[in-house]
């Protein structure tokens, strides 16, 4: 059982994160795009829109700090365990505040409003649900769990365990005994990359850092065919 | 120097009636589709008016085009590089849908299935958008013909700079018709805001295009073009704007806006310009020099040097010919009298118009004046502050001396015309007056009054130097895919024949959610 959650579905769900935009970036660029609505709503996304990104930021950099980097090297440069749960705990609260406000009113004007609502396919339905019970048990484990709670080091365990499925031999045992709310943010993180190259969350891939140094007319031939473009 | 050729385009606004023909015409052909139904590729406006979008010319308030920084370097006017990153989440610059209209169809089916009843059934307006019911309340043109002038029209931006308030009262008060698709700028500032680079304009013939496959959903385009002609497409989730109907200009044939035009106004042809000198142009400090500065950046097809550097850069010896007959040039750098839309966005726009003389004429025939005695329609253009600063707030930035110069030289045009074929005689005094020679005036007379069909477009076929590669292509048309016209980076008629597949995961959803 051990095996099958914390070997084989994550491994399950990697590779399928990975032939899945293999394959829609070969087949699918038309289909390629934020599918940006602030053309029909853009009062709630004003406010939504950059809480949760930045929010997810900030998140995205948490968890590369607490699940990448092993608890030895911050202790080697003096980070004493007191200090780094504070440090991660208010930034982690911060974080799920901009989450959760903004993933709210996001969500929010998906209901609210008609035109929002008409435009939202299956897949993104799909996707906010995903997206809602990663954040929701994310949030409860930093808030409920160590802010609230007693507090859980889970760069004793989860951290290892995470590292180990990239040096190809993740320790299943370790996520034994992992309180439940951190074993289901775990598995849901899971099915997330699992469906995200089948939903517009592609467009991350996309972000336009080029744009700074690219000039600013781009000129380009026109095709004629038996000349390579 | 650095010689390209544009396909250019210039409207006289005399002849517009102002019929729509081409907007629809152009919709039919573009934009008859799921995420496009408020999309207007061309429409025309009355002015004075707000236009489509609302106020799109307030650039205080969407912030589309150039200026110059302090140093006087140009940059976006809605913000740098970084800026335009950090506005990725929500473009504070975006006009929302209700800034456009929104769209809306009839519920037909009610008058198919009415039972038998004493009154007739009537349809009710539904939102193209949610499918409920919905009042109309706004459209692509909702002022035409000055419709509603007296509430809306005050708001229109161009009044702002003007002495004189104008009056809405049906008598007192004066309107054209202002026909607009892409102007195709030399300096896109679409092209400029693109994050993903997926804007271009095509080395060969100026065209700006985007790339479908590439556009990412940024939506910055939309801000940055001051005409607001780039527009989020809501179902594909992708930006499309006017093609110059590329598939057409390639096969030597002029747009459909332009072929369909009930008054013929419109003209298409090439100019030559120089591309180094493009940046230098749209930088000058005071927008009163843009238009001069801009005029300068076109070449003289006729000058030798100028061939010679245009072959040596690339351009077809038959482009370089069909330059030289071309109606633009003559109209813009001849005769001088088509001016841009808004110099003073900075984008070098490409389709420029003569201005009307209407305005003038009839305030000379509501004043007891002879619209067609020239020294008469002389007075009114030299006295009159209404229309002429208005016209002047269109098309040179607030220069009115040179809407005047343009003006006079129409209505000399038309006494000299007149003289000569009412009266028998050679009017000297007004070719003395314009600076023209006998021969340029009947030649200008001919190029704006009869307008035969291959003077109004002189438009060189694209070079396809394989031929065999193109007839290996069938009978396929990659505008058929679902969600849009191919407006991708390879050109309709010469898609390569990989076997890529168009999968549009979204669009298939999005019709899923709608049934
Ligand atoms: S008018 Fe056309 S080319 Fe110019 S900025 Fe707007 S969309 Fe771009
Ligand atoms: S078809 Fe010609 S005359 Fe009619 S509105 Fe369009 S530009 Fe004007």
């Amino acid at each position: 059982m051990n095996t099958l959650l914390w070997v084989v579905l994550p491994y399950a769900a990697l590779t399928v994160f990975a032939v899945g935009h293999a394959w829609r970036w070969r087949v699918d660029q038309f289909g390629w795009t934020t599918r940006t609505t602030q053309l029909l709503e853009h009062r709630w996304l004003r406010w939504g829109s950059p809480l949760f990104h930045l929010g997810v930021f900030a998140a995205i950099a948490g968890h590369a700090l607490g699940l990448l980097v092993p608890k030895s090297w911050t202790e080697v440069i003096g980070v004493s365990e007191g200090l780094y749960h504070a440090v991660s705990v208010g930034a982690g609260t911060a974080a799920a505040v901009m989450l959760v406000v903004g993933l709210g009113l996001l969500l929010a004007r998906r209901f609210v409003n008609g035109r929002v609502r008409r435009t939202t396919t299956p897949t993104d339905k799909l996707l906010f649900a995903v997206l809602t019970v990663v954040i929701a048990l994310g949030v409860t484990a930093t808030v409920g769990e160590n802010l609230i709670g007693a507090g859980y080091d889970y760069r004793e365990t989860i951290s290892v365990w995470f590292r180990g499925l990239f040096r190809l031999q993740p320790d299943p045992v370790l996520m034994a005994d992992v309180p439940l709310v951190f074993q289901l943010h775990a598995l849901s993180a899971f099915a997330l990359f699992a469906i995200w190259p089948f939903t517009r969350l592609v467009h991350v891939w996309s972000a336009p850092i080029a744009y700074l140094w690219r000039p600013y007319v781009v000129y380009r031939r026109r095709a004629t065919p038996g000349r390579p473009r | 120097m650095r010689v390209m050729a544009q396909v250019a385009m210039v409207m006289n606004l005399d002849k517009c009636i102002g019929c729509h023909t081409c907007s629809v015409t152009c919709k039919q052909t573009w934009t008859n589709r799921e995420g496009t139904e408020y999309v207007w590729f061309n429409n025309v406006e009355t002015k004075p008016g707000i236009g489509y979008p609302k106020r799109y010319e307030d650039q205080e308030r969407w912030r589309g085009g150039w200026v110059l920084d302090r140093r006087g370097k140009l940059k976006l006017r809605g913000g740098g590089r970084v800026r335009r990153l950090l506005s990725l989440f929500a473009n504070p610059d975006l006009p929302s849908l209700d800034d456009y209209y929104e769209p809306i169809t009839y519920d037909y089916d009610t008058l198919l299935n009415a039972p038998a009843s004493e009154h007739t059934p009537v349809i009710r307006p539904k939102s193209a958008l949610t499918g409920e019911d919905t009042a109309i309340t706004w459209g692509a043109n909702w002022e035409d013909d000055l419709g509603g002038a007296a509430e809306h029209a005050p708001g229109d931006p161009n009044l702002a700079a003007m002495t004189e308030k104008v009056k809405f009262e049906y008598e007192r008060t004066f309107m054209f018709h202002l026909p607009r698709i892409c102007e195709h700028c030399l300096n896109p500032a679409c092209v400029s805001a693109c994050p993903s680079g997926a804007m271009y304009k095509r080395e060969e013939d100026g065209i700006v295009l985007v790339d479908q496959d590439r556009c990412r959903g940024w939506r910055m385009c939309v801000s940055a073009c001051p005409y607001k002609k780039v527009y989020a497409n809501h179902v594909t989730g992708k930006a499309e704007k006017c093609t110059f109907c590329f598939p057409r200009i390639e096969a030597g044939q002029p747009t459909v806006c332009a072929e369909t035009c009930v008054g013929r106004l419109r003209y298409i042809g090439l100019v030559l310009y120089d591309a180094d000198a493009v940046t230098a142009a749209v930088s000058v400090p005071d927008p009163a020099d843009l238009l001069e500065a801009q005029r300068a950046v076109f070449l003289d097809p006729h000058d030798p040097a100028v061939a010679a550097a245009a072959l040596e850069d690339g351009v077809p010896a038959d482009w370089l010919e069909a330059a030289r007959r071309s109606p633009v040039h003559k109209l813009i750098s001849e005769y001088r009298i088509a001016l841009p839309l808004h110099p003073e966005y900075r984008t070098a726009p490409m389709v420029w118009y003569i201005p009307p003389l209407s305005p003038v004429l009839d305030a000379v025939s509501t004043s007891e004046g002879d619209a067609n005695d020239p020294d008469d329609v002389f007075h009114a253009i030299r006295d009159l502050r209404i229309p002429i600063e208005y016209l002047a707030s269109l098309f040179t930035a607030g220069d009115t001396e040179v809407v005047a110069g343009v003006l006079m030289k129409l209505a000399s045009m038309r006494g000299y015309m007149r003289a000569r074929t009412v009266d028998g005689t050679v009017a000297d005094d007004l070719l003395a007056a314009t600076g023209m020679s006998a021969a340029q005036m009947e030649a200008m007379y001919r190029l704006l009054a009869i307008a035969k069909y291959d003077e109004r477009y002189v438009i060189p076929a694209a070079h396809r130097e394989d031929a065999a590669a193109l007839a290996a292509q069938g009978a396929g048309c990659s505008l058929d895919v679902e969600g849009g016209p191919g407006m991708g980076g390879e050109d309709f008629h010469v898609l390569p024949t990989d076997n890529r597949i168009r999968l549009p995961l979204h669009v298939a959803d999005a019709k899923e959610a709608r049934r």
